[in-house]
């Protein structure tokens, strides 16, 4: 093709690039706007918030509100700060997430390698979990856990996420190992390894995206449920997000805004974790469970 | 005493019948190969013998001892995949040491068999990386390695040539048939590759619909083939089918006013006038005067034709035609010949072979 032929000259195709970036800062911009008015003002003193200007950089910037939020704040009765909650949202979630993708990835194994007559229908079925709103599975929970002695305790909380996670910890591991080939399956065999060695020695160790998508996915879903936590787990046990909202929606005294949102940083820094770290990973992953050959 | 015996395995998968009744047997240290057109069947026999694929009825015997319903790990076979089925995640060397691995065998003994096997394969250099640092045929190699350690009672190969490229493929097919003269170990292998079946085999069974067709040494199979279809798909170029009847104890080819050529030694039988037949006669037994074995018996020069000339460097196929009927005919590389022209071609027809255009079996 000559030069002559080309339909965009150099001058149009970077007009067209300045307008992609101007518009996708843009949008950057929007997005963050929530996260910075959050930081400025959880560094503000009340006098300063109660001022006016919302978008103002903080004149004096001061920590305490997050010291307050983490050891003194009152939820409820109890002027004790988010930190016992936080523990409480940590423990729940690492037992949670390690359980839920370790059963999605041996269901998943288990209904690519070791297929069974009516595996279809199991994966319906599983599939079919997903798709079941949380609010339809309260009272039946409810009462499962009171008859198994696990309300209002973060094992019963872990337990519900477990459940709750196995139709798409399931979904994400069958997409992944129906494209790993039968053929190192068998190869195993013939090797001489059983069930369990294949899925330690052959599969887990190749399934680090998947791996990473799923804990990406249940940590977040996990971490920022509410439902099920205050459904579940009331008073010390209760998990963050719901800590969150007894410390926001307190009626009693001044409304304190710089440690409101000093607070909800703490309930959103975990889940930033997690992505920052892993984030790469995640589209990468979904990739990889999409095309298949 | 055969030590692989292969007794009446039928596999039906669900209304399809893929095995019709396969009997076959290999004496130690023997090369089968089990060749035939995609759908045959062949790697489906393959995966009963490895016991990947239970089959419906039939018995797999290795060594006297009846494997059918044993744990592959059990039947003391390795098998080597078309796709290799390397291990990613482990090195060369923990993939070639796997099995031994899981069968208990010391972490020094294990280390110094794959040392050993590595020499053998020229794959020392290779034992710390990955099967995705590995070319090709450095992964064919890897492959093998991971079967030989183990010193099976079978080998199993699945079309193990099928991913390489040509000139490799030349190579590692050389150096398979040197393996199996070195350790004279008793091998099964699969390809839809007459030429590696030919080249490797020390007995081939063509398989065509979940059937055998034939069995026997590269020679008959190539020489003999005891149908058309055999015929047609073993040799390349293909074998002529030239149309003919019998005729005064001489077959008249080529049409009615054709050309009378004798009966060829191959047939015994006594066949009646006018009874439709089909002589085949490979390529190489087409050719000209001057390349004519002279202690050939009975031999007819008959003139045709050319159509095409398809020089390949070391012989010249020239095609052939009289009245309608094409065939090919193998000639020095040297022969000056040009489409359009005649040309008178000798029919060594010691090398023929006769099939009845109905059963499509070879007439004895």
């Amino acid at each position: 093709m000559s030069a002559g032929n080309e339909t965009v000259s150099a001058g149009q195709a970077n007009a067209a690039r300045y307008f992609i970036y101007a518009a996708l800062i843009v949008l950057a911009v929007v997005y963050l706007l929530p996260l910075y008015v959050m930081l400025s003002t959880s560094l503000k003193s009340l006098d300063e918030i109660r001022g006016g200007d919302m978008l103002a950089l903080p004149k004096a910037p001061s920590i305490s509100a997050w010291v307050k939020a983490w050891g003194e704040a009152c939820i409820g009765v109890s002027c004790v700060g988010i930190k016992g909650y936080f523990w409480n949202s940590i423990k729940m979630v690492i037992p949670a997430v390690l359980i839920s993708t370790l059963l999605g990835a041996l269901n998943g194994y288990v209904l690519t390698k070791w297929r069974f007559p009516g595996h279809k229908i199991i994966f319906g079925m599983m599939l079919f979990a997903c798709f079941i709103p949380f609010q339809a599975v309260l009272i039946p929970m409810a009462r499962l856990l009171g008859l198994m002695g696990l309300s209002n305790s973060t094992t019963g909380l872990v337990m519900v996420h477990v459940i709750y996670g196995l139709g798409f910890t399931t979904l994400f591991f069958r997409n992944y190992y129906e494209a790993f080939p039968d053929e190192l399956v068998k190869a195993a065999m013939i090797d001489g390894a059983g069930f369990f060695r294949i899925f330690w020695r052959i599969l887990l160790p190749t399934s680090g995206p998947i791996i990473v998508v799923t804990i990406i996915y249940q940590f977040t879903n996990i971490w920022n449920d509410f439902l099920f936590g205050v459904s579940f787990a009331g008073g010390e046990a209760s998990p963050m997000t719901v800590a969150l909202n007894n410390l926001v929606s307190s009626s009693t005294g001044v409304k304190e805004y710089n440690v409101d949102m000093a607070a909800a940083i703490f309930a959103a820094l975990p889940t930033l974790f997690v992505y920052v770290v892993a984030g790469r990973y995640f589209v990468r992953g979904l990739m990889a469970g999409a095309v298949k050959g | 005493m055969s030590f692989l015996e292969i007794k009446d395995i039928r596999k039906k998968i669900g209304s399809n019948e893929i095995l019709k009744g396969i009997n076959i047997e290999l004496e130690k240290g023997g090369f089968l190969v089990l060749v035939g057109p995609s759908g045959c069947g062949k790697s489906t026999l393959l995966n009963a013998i490895a016991g990947l694929l239970p089959p419906s009825s039939g018995d797999i015997v290795i060594d006297g001892q009846v494997v059918t319903d044993l744990h592959p790990s059990k039947r003391d076979i390795a098998m080597v995949f078309q796709s290799y089925a390397l291990y990613p995640n482990m090195t060369v060397e923990e993939n070639i040491a796997f099995a031994l691995e899981m069968r208990g065998v010391e972490k020094a003994q294990r280390e110094a068999e794959v040392k050993k096997v590595a020499k053998t394969l020229q794959i020392e250099h290779l034992l710390k990386r990955r099967p995705s640092q590995l070319s090709g045929g450095q992964r064919q190699r890897v492959a093998m390695g991971r079967a030989l350690v183990r010193q099976p009672r079978v080998f199993l190969f699945d079309e193990p040539l099928s991913n390489l490229d040509a000139k490799l493929r030349v190579e590692v097919r050389a150096e398979i048939k040197a393996l199996h003269q070195n350790t004279h170990a008793t091998i099964v292998y699969v390809t839809h590759d007459q030429i590696e079946a030919m080249t490797l085999a020390t007995k081939i069974v063509v398989l065509k619909e979940g059937q055998v067709q034939q069995v026997g040494t590269p020679a008959e199979i190539y020489n003999r083939p005891a149908n058309l279809f055999v015929a047609d798909f073993m040799g390349s170029p293909a074998m002529n089918m030239l149309k003919g009847k019998v005729s005064g104890g001489g077959i008249a080819l080529f049409g009615n006013d054709g050309i009378k050529v004798a009966m060829p030694p191959s047939v015994t039988a006594n066949l009646p006038d006018g009874k439709e037949v089909i002589l085949g006669l490979r390529p190489e037994a087409i050719t000209d005067s001057g390349l004519v074995d002279p202690k050939v018996v009975s031999v007819a020069q008959i003139e045709a034709d050319v159509t095409m000339v398809e020089p390949t460097g070391s012989d010249t196929f020239v095609t052939g035609r009289i009245d309608g009927a094409s065939f090919t005919a193998r000639t020095r590389a040297d022969l000056h010949v040009a489409p359009g022209q005649k040309f008178a071609f000798s029919f060594n027809l010691d090398k023929a072979v006769v099939f009845d255009p109905q059963t499509t079996q070879r007439i004895d």
